[in-house]
């Protein structure tokens, strides 16, 4: 490899691996996106929709009888779930939808894995009279068949994609190969720090945000900074955008939190940093779950918005240089992060969130009382309720909505004493 | 090393072909007046031995160089016939190693075999090895439709150190900017796509692909052969009239589809033939900028 800096490169990692037919796009997009944030028409009308659409800046709350069971150290969640739509996503979306409009473009095309990406998408294409087609895997329309629906009264096309796994991968092919046919006319608003330059950069510059406002409000309310940031990482936008503004923090902890699945030894899993070797996948170099020939494998979680095989460049790059730490959650653990903050302080997260409370919980062990946890509260789960249900045997069938018989159905059990921390999550 | 005749050497003459690569084939095709057939098929597909006979079924029913195709998980170049294919010759368990088996076997037929392999195939082989691989089995090169120049460095020196040609692909989109870059970096030939989009059968390849040879040839002698959407004779031919080469792989890949394998290699070798006939019929009006006539 050349020693020699190349753009869009995090170290090794990123690059442009993509059919010669999409390079003048991505020049094209790269060259809008410098101009735009340095032009204030651009960044004032971003600013005025994060204000009066998104509901930004999004809060923080700090949840003291869930961080009763993360060894006594204080947890703040940035509470990116709050923001219309009810994930970070429409943060990336808006700004990429002003681009569309600035490059003259009149449809878009999103890549989604649990719905919220393109959910997003589809309510930024309404508000600024885009065309919108969203390819989702059928394994995931299926999953997640609440926010198929809300996608398409939006007024967006929904294309379930039935070959290779029909999960996230698939979706982001599917959509690659309408943008090389439409590109002329169509952005591929890509949802994730992933994929060729400008990309990865773009996205986490896009995402900045929530860093950028979470650091400042940590310091009115405490008036010092987190020992430790942690997000769940799929293709690791909302990590990236919560990271970004603390890197230069060399005393702040940057952990990444991947999917575990079934555990690491089965293979059932999507924790990229815990398995896998360097390689390319949708355009960048990064860490990538394949077989010894290159293929690219199939990844497992609950949450399907980790179910990804490969990982944004810039996580490579950091978990590398030993910038970021990275770890997993199982899809167990996850699940009983995700109860404890549902029955402790009545927030109702994500799944894939909810696998950075379950490294929140760990690292406040680690820290102990004094310690300040700061983790990226990316989405609520709404969207989750059908698996949630399923999981903790609360319906009796996919239709119902009654407690299956025998279900344990406890209330206001958590608040345990220090006593039982030590024991982990389970009350 | 055995299998290929006269490879010792990757030293590129001075019309920069190799010895091993598709040049002189191409070259041969220009002194007799008309474009080179390009013929994929995935290998693997349906079986390795079947798409190892289909190979050299097309060798013998006309065509100039075979493309090799190697099934990936994710193939984002390509239309539904070969993600297909791919996908049932993945799930058979096709792997790298029976490309070069393919090579081989496309070498003795007296055809150049060039490999298409989406790149992460060949960097988990590892670019050095897989480029010494690839020759030692007869290889001609490597197509790349997700590798642009510009990532390219590793693969540049390793075909460079074996005499592979590297074919990139330019694509109507491309700007005069970037047709140079690639052209620069080809050996072998530049592959035009003649639309935008994936690979399949088109009803037309009309005017666009005609437009992006002649701004190809502004700056570039290397031959330029046109890909994606060719199905029959006759679209061969309209091709073949401003071309120097017609690629054909989704319709040479569907004859083997749904069908018992012996009519399917019947209707391979109909095909072959048609198109084969097809790149004879062309009217060659517009190659006068190749420089084609010094060789008629």
């Amino acid at each position: 490899m050349s020693a020699a800096p190349r753009p869009g490169r995090f170290g090794a990692f990123g690059g442009r691996y993509v059919p010669e037919a999409l390079i003048p796009a991505l020049e094209e997009l790269d060259e809008a996106r410098q101009k735009a944030m340095l032009d204030p028409e651009f960044t004032d009308e971003l600013e005025r929709l994060h204000r009066t659409y998104t509901g930004r800046p999004s809060i923080i709350t700090e949840v003291p009888r869930f961080a009763a069971h993360a060894g006594g150290a204080r947890v703040i969640l940035k509470r990116e779930d709050l923001n219309h739509t009810g994930s970070h996503k429409i943060n990336n979306v808006l700004a990429q939808c002003l681009l569309t409009q600035r490059m003259g473009k009149r449809r878009v095309i999103a890549e989604t894995g649990a719905g919220q990406h393109g959910v997003a998408t589809a309510t930024a294409a309404a508000l600024m009279g885009l065309e919108c087609t969203v390819y989702m895997g059928k394994v995931d329309t299926e999953r997640q068949a609440l926010n198929v629906a809300r996608m398409r009264i939006l007024g967006a096309e929904v294309v379930a994609v039935e070959h290779g796994s029909a999960t996230l991968k698939d979706a982001i092919n599917e959509a690659l190969r309408d943008w090389v046919t439409n590109v002329e006319r169509t952005h591929y608003v890509l949802g994730t720090v992933t994929g060729p330059h400008p990309f990865p950069e773009m996205v986490r510059d896009f995402h900045a945000i929530i860093g950028e406002e979470a650091r400042q409000q940590v310091l009115d309310l405490t008036g010092r900074l987190p020992d430790a940031v942690v997000a769940c990482v799929g293709g690791g936008s909302n990590a990236m955008g919560i990271f970004h503004r603390f890197v230069d923090d060399a005393a702040v902890r940057l952990v990444g939190v991947e999917a575990g699945g079934e555990g690491i030894e089965g293979g059932r899993h999507a924790a990229r940093f815990a398995s896998a070797e360097p390689g390319v996948l949708h355009g960048a170099m990064s860490y990538l779950m394949q077989d010894g020939e290159g293929q690219t494998l199939e990844t497992h979680s609950v949450s399907a918005g980790l179910d990804y095989p490969s990982v944004g460049p810039e996580h490579a790059h950091l978990r590398d240089t030993g910038r970021a730490q990275y770890r997993y959650a199982t899809d167990e653990e996850a699940m009983e992060a995700f109860r404890l903050l549902c029955r402790t302080e009545g927030i109702i997260p994500a799944l894939e969130s909810a696998h950075a409370l379950a490294g929140a919980l760990e690292i406040g062990r680690e820290l102990g009382p004094d310690g300040l946890v700061l983790v990226n509260l990316s989405g609520r789960g709404d969207k989750d309720m059908h698996t949630a249900a399923r999981w903790f045997g609360l319906v009796e069938d996919e239709g119902g909505s009654a407690p299956a018989p025998g279900a344990v159905v406890t209330g206001g059990a958590e608040d345990v004493g220090a006593a039982s921390v030590a024991d982990g999550v389970q009350a | 090393m055995t299998a290929v005749p006269a490879d010792a050497t990757g030293a590129t003459g001075a019309t920069g072909a190799t010895d091993r690569g598709v040049g002189e084939v191409l070259a041969a095709c220009r002194r007799e007046g008309r474009a080179a057939l390009v013929g994929y098929l995935s290998v693997g597909y349906p079986d390795v031995a079947t798409s190892i006979r289909a190979m050299e079924t097309m060798c013998a029913a006309g065509v100039d160089v075979v493309e090799v195709g190697m099934p990936y998980s994710d193939p984002l170049m390509d239309g539904p016939v070969i993600q297909r294919a791919a996908a049932e010759a993945l799930a058979n368990g096709v792997g790298v190693d029976h490309v070069f088996a393919a090579t081989e076997a496309v070498r003795a037929a007296g055809v150049p075999p060039l490999v298409m392999s989406y790149w992460n195939l060949v960097l988990r082989r590892g670019v050095p090895t897989y480029a010494a691989d690839l020759a030692a089995a007869g290889g001609a090169g490597l197509i790349t439709p997700d590798l642009v120049p510009d990532e390219a460095q590793e693969w540049i020196a390793a075909s460079d150190e074996h005499g592979l040609d590297r074919v990139f692909l330019v694509a109507p989109s491309s700007t005069p900017e970037r047709i140079s870059r690639v052209t620069e970096a080809t050996r072998g030939f530049v592959y035009a796509a003649s639309t935008m989009g994936v690979t399949g059968a088109r009803a037309t390849v009309g005017g666009t692909a005609e437009d992006l040879v002649r701004r190809t040839r502004e700056h570039t002698s290397t031959p330029v052969c046109v890909g994606l959407g060719v199905s029959t004779g006759e679209q061969a031919a309209q091709i073949a009239s401003f071309a120097d080469g017609v690629i054909v792989g989704s319709a040479l890949v569907s004859c083997l589809m749904d069908v018992e394998v012996e009519q399917g290699l019947e209707r391979l070798d109909a095909l072959t033939r048609e198109l084969a006939a097809g790149v004879r019929a062309g009217v060659r009006a517009g190659v006068s900028a190749s420089g084609a006539e010094a060789d008629r």
